[in-house]
């Protein structure tokens, strides 16, 4: 008996050191005899309190963790206005026209290539000549003046990105830029951020796909992509190791 | 001054100096720098272009400078082919169709219905009149130039040749090449 109340106020003092130890008594009895301002009942108080405390303090960082990551700040999902609302699933889906036939540059430089006004005009000059809706692309070929698109992707320019080493290894639009054969308007599909570019530079083998398959807008991964990934990985000679270099990417 | 009030001032010096140095985390003056990207704008060049048109006669530093041959220069080899048909399905088969008989998609949307290169009169046309069409363009066929390299106008010229061979194959060929059962299962 004596034992054990020695290791009630053991714990008590280890715990909540509020006063003097409260000698080998019974609590309630403690309190009578010493005149204890703290009720039992205060450590489930102070408990909370401290909790509710360390709340407050990492609320702050939960919500701007959370406001970074959010479509609000990352734009994903977003969709700007353009000058003419042109739409990838009529031109890619439902005609059936490659990347390349306006994104021409792709292949073999940093810029993936933004068809001019006469990319259009090739098909626009003869059909849909008087839709209000291309009025500005006629007007554009009118005057010379080009059209505006707005930037639906944009690295900070901190950030060097290369279009054609990432094609000519494997790597598919729609993993970078999401469905684009099927969107009405563009929209982002994925965050820019560094962590998502490293997450495919530290294991390239979850996305890469054969080469003839690059352009394709309704490619799926198969259900061995990992294996087949690191065939892949290996017959490109895709540097894994290096891809998480600062400088590949800061330079 | 008691010690712990001592600490706290320190303490609070020391945050207010380092509170500043993490705010300068939230500058991002170098994501967007006085360098032009591709295709921006510039308000200082005429029609805000920052890329400017290339001044009229400008020649490019690896341009083949001889007149274009009037047969093609390229050996019919499979990688030849291969690549002609890899430009052909981007850059024109949206006209003339998968196999050059002008049924493409567009003209199924009200395009102009291009000829079908399958006709004896293109079938006899030399290679360099294909070569020329997709430089000039022709009729209300607009230029390719800007998009299709002179090597690959070459190439795209070897892959129309072989599918016109493969609209007029005959029997023999077909013996020739070895691919009768292919024929006869087809059937
Ligand atoms: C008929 C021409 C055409 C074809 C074919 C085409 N695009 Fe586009 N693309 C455009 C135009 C015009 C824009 C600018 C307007 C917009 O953002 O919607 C654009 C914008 C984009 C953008 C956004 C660029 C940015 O950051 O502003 C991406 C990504 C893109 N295209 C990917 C693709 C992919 C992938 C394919 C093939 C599956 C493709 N495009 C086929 C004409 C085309
Ligand atoms: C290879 C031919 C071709 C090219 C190049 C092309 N278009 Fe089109 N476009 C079409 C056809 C065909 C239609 C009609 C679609 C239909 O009937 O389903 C169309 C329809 C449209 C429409 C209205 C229909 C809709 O709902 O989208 C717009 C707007 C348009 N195109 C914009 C553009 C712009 C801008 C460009 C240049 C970047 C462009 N097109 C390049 C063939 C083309
Ligand atoms: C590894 C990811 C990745 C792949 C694969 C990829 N893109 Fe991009 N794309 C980007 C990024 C990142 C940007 C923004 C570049 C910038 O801001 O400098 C971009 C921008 C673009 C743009 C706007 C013009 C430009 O270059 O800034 C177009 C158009 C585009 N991509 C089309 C394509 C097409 C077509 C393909 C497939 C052949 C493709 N992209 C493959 C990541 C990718
Ligand atoms: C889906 C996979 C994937 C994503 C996402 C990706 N990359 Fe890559 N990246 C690769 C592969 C594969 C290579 C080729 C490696 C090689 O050359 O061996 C590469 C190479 C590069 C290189 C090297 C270019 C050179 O000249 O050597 C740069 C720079 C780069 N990536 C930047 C980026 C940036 C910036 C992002 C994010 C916006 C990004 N990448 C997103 C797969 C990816
Ligand atoms: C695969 C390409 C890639 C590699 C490799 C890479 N980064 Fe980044 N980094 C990016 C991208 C993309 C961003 C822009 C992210 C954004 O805008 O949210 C970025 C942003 C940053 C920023 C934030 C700058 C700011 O003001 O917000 C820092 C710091 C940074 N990187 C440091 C590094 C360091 C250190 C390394 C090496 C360990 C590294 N990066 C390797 C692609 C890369
Ligand atoms: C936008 C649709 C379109 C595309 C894409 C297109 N063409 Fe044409 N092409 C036409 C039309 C229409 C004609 C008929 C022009 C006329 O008679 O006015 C034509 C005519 C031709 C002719 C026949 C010239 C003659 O002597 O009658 C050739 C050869 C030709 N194109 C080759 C090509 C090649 C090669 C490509 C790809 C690089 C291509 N075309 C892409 C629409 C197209």
């Amino acid at each position: 008996m004596h034992r054990a109340l020695r290791r009630i106020e053991a714990v008590n003092h280890r715990f909540w050191d509020f006063g003097p130890p409260l000698g080998s008594f019974s609590r309630k009895r403690g309190c009578a005899l010493m005149g204890q301002i703290f009720r039992p009942r205060a450590n489930s108080f102070a408990r909370i309190a401290l909790l509710a405390l360390f709340l407050v303090i990492l609320l702050p960082f939960g919500i701007g963790f959370a406001l970074v990551r959010s479509p609000y700040l990352t734009g994903v999902d977003d969709v700007p206005r353009q000058p003419v609302p042109f739409s990838h699933q009529h031109h890619v889906s439902g005609l059936g026209i490659d990347c390349r036939y306006c994104h021409d540059s792709v292949e073999h430089a940093a810029f993936a290539g933004m068809p001019p006004t006469e990319t259009c005009m090739t098909c626009h000059s003869q059909i849909w000549t008087d839709a209000a809706m291309l009025e500005p692309v006629r007007e554009s070929w009118r005057t010379g003046k080009p059209l505006r698109w707005t930037r639906v992707y944009d690295l900070p320019d901190f950030v060097y990105f290369n279009h054609a080493v990432h094609v000519s290894h494997g790597i598919g639009c729609t993993t970078c830029h999401g469905p684009v054969g099927r969107m009405p308007l563009t929209r982002q599909a994925t965050p820019l951020f560094m962590s998502w570019c490293l997450d495919c530079h530290r294991a390239p083998e979850k996305y890469v796909r054969p080469r003839e398959h690059v352009f394709d807008p309704d490619w799926t991964p198969p259900r061995d992509q990992l294996v087949q990934g690191r065939q892949l990985v290996h017959e490109y000679g895709i540097r894994v190791g290096k891809l998480t270099d600062c400088s590949q990417c800061h330079r | 001054m008691r010690p712990a009030k001592r600490g706290f001032r320190r303490l609070s010096i020391l945050l207010g100096m380092l509170v500043p140095l993490l705010l300068c985390g939230c500058e991002r003056d170098m994501a967007d720098q006085p360098k032009y990207e591709p295709l921006e704008a510039a308000a200082i060049f005429p029609n805000d272009q920052s890329a400017r048109p290339l001044v009229e006669g400008t020649v490019a530093r690896d341009a083949v400078l001889e007149p274009r041959p009037e047969r093609s220069p390229l050996p019919m080899t499979e990688a030849v082919l291969k690549r002609g048909r890899e430009r052909y399905d981007i850059y024109c088969s949206p006209c003339h169709g998968r196999t050059g008989d002008g049924e493409g998609m567009i003209p199924e949307r009200g395009f102009p219905r291009p000829p079908s290169y399958h006709s004896d009169r293109l079938r006899n046309a030399p290679d360099s009149h294909y070569y020329d069409v997709i430089t000039e363009g022709f009729g209300i066929m607009f230029s390719y130039a800007n998009r299709v390299a002179p090597e690959d106008r070459w190439a795209i010229v070897a892959y129309i040749r072989a599918l016109q061979l493969s609209q007029h194959a005959t029997r023999d060929d077909v013996r020739e090449a070895g691919l009768e059962d292919k024929l006869r299962e087809a059937k």
